[in-house]
């Protein structure tokens, strides 16, 4: 991706319709260590690749617990993630307060989203650099979002981001038809 | 209802620190009042202090199959018999259906408050279905919440629901006490009918069966419940969904000989 003029701001869209900015937050995630999630029917399992900056270092923490149904896997900005966490474990707990039930998974994903989307339109604020892979069982089953700095999210049976995910991605590709009636020791074992 | 509640909120407070001090605590208020009156500011924020247009009883019970709820159609302004066919129980969801009694205005705003929670499910289209005892919960934060403010919604709500085979029964009233129970009776019918349902009451209740009880003890607080009028509706949840009745007219019966003859001798009475 080369610079061009129409890439200053995220208020600025291209000639070709693209707002710049946001895929260049979108970079950021693949610049990330690498971030699996498979779904069963009944399990899904998220899997990380920590990194450390240098051998006296500890490794990166990637995966959070944002409720006893709910976990997350990080790919880019760490300090970003730490704010989406804080919100989804603070949004969670409120849901349980008011309606006494978990969240369900896809009403929590739909919130982030929506926060991600206000960064990418405000010339005061720049797009969350950190994608989410988040990983929840409610009342309709197990799920597998993905979300992105753009404010968009996608459900998946199996995916991957972070650097070199596309290996991880060949890898789904060629085996997510199996996963649906695997047990969690099978599951995890491809993960 | 109809009862009146002493010691509001507001500038009309009498605490006893001393009489003096209650004085200048009420005299003040009022002055403000005036006050803003006269120099046409707007005038300071206002509470609900007392219910005026009001509902009787609501009855609840379980059964097997189902939950049952009734209330008569009556809104009484004090002791007037005033709207005499208004419908206090309400369908929130398939699944759920809630009946108030106490003031019909707060029952209006709670039902436009629940439209819009379902509203905003509808629209979310993710599958997801609140439970009524979701439902039960985020109107008790509701009704707690109006309480801390000391400006309540001032009902007491039957939230009646069967979800995924469950029955569900419970209360919610205007200082947010909350709970469920096979049987829930508000205002008269928590003394006069509680006793009657909790003896019908039995684990292999029929809905069916439900519906000919709660006739039966709604024409018991007819007749003993100055607030109340013979005119019901009954709502059922169970696995086909949620029904609400056409009025019922219930049949009374005053031909007793001693209320056509009358008390003729001072020992006679007609109780």
């Amino acid at each position: 991706m080369f610079r061009n003029q129409y890439d200053t701001d995220i208020t600025t869209y291209s000639p070709q319709g693209r707002v710049h900015q946001i895929e260049y937050a979108m970079e950021a995630v693949k610049q990330g260590s690498a971030v699996v999630g498979l779904r069963a029917k009944d399990y899904v399992v998220l899997a990380t690749l920590k990194r450390s900056t240098s051998e006296l270092a500890s490794n990166q923490r990637k995966l959070f617990e944002i409720d006893s149904h709910v976990g997350v896997a990080i790919s880019g900005l760490t300090a970003d993630a730490r704010v989406l966490t804080r919100f989804m474990r603070t949004e969670c707990h409120n849901h349980k307060f008011v309606y006494e039930t978990s969240m369900p998974v896809s009403h929590l994903v739909l919130t982030i989203a929506d926060k991600c989307q206000v960064s990418t339109q405000r010339a005061s604020k720049r797009p969350f650099g950190v994608g989410l892979l988040v990983a929840g069982y409610d009342a309709t089953g197990a799920h597998l979002y993905q979300t992105c700095p753009s404010g968009n999210y996608f459900e998946y049976k199996a995916f991957a981001i972070g650097a070199r995910s596309q290996s991880a991605k060949t890898y789904l590709e060629r085996h997510f038809e199996t996963f649906e009636e695997l047990d969690l020791k099978d599951l995890c074992r491809h993960a | 209802g109809g009862r009146r509640w002493r010691g509001g909120a507001g500038g009309r407070m009498a605490f006893r620190i001393g009489s003096g001090a209650a004085k200048c605590f009420s005299a003040g208020a009022e002055m403000r009042n005036e006050e803003a009156l006269v120099a046409g500011a707007a005038a300071p924020a206002r509470r609900t202090t007392t219910p005026y247009v009001t509902g009787s009883s609501v009855l609840g019970i379980k059964c097997s199959d189902g939950v049952v709820i009734a209330a008569d159609t009556l809104a009484s302004y004090g002791s007037m018999a005033k709207f005499r066919k208004i419908s206090r129980l309400h369908e929130v969801s398939s699944t759920c259906v809630v009946g108030a009694s106490g003031e019909y205005s707060d029952f209006q705003e709670l039902k436009r408050t629940l439209d819009a929670v379902m509203m905003e499910q509808y629209c979310r289209d993710d599958g997801h279905h609140m439970t009524p005892s979701a439902i039960h919960q985020y109107l008790t934060r509701v009704m707690y919440g109006r309480r801390n403010k000391v400006d309540p919604l001032w009902n007491s709500v039957v939230l009646a629901g069967y979800h995924d085979n469950v029955a569900t029964l419970g209360l919610v009233d205007l200082f947010g006490t909350n709970f469920e129970s096979e049987v829930i009776a508000t205002g008269y019918g928590l003394h006069m009918g509680l006793p009657l349902l909790r003896k019908a009451y039995r684990e292999d209740l029929t809905v069916a069966e439900a519906k000919v009880i709660m006739e039966d003890i709604l024409r018991v607080l007819f007749y003993r419940d100055a607030r109340s009028t013979n005119s019901i509706q009954i709502a059922a949840v169970s696995a086909s969904g949620v029904e609400i009745s056409d009025i019922i007219e219930l049949e009374t019966k005053w031909d007793y000989q001693r209320f056509i003859v009358g008390a003729r001798n001072a020992d006679v009475s007609t109780w």
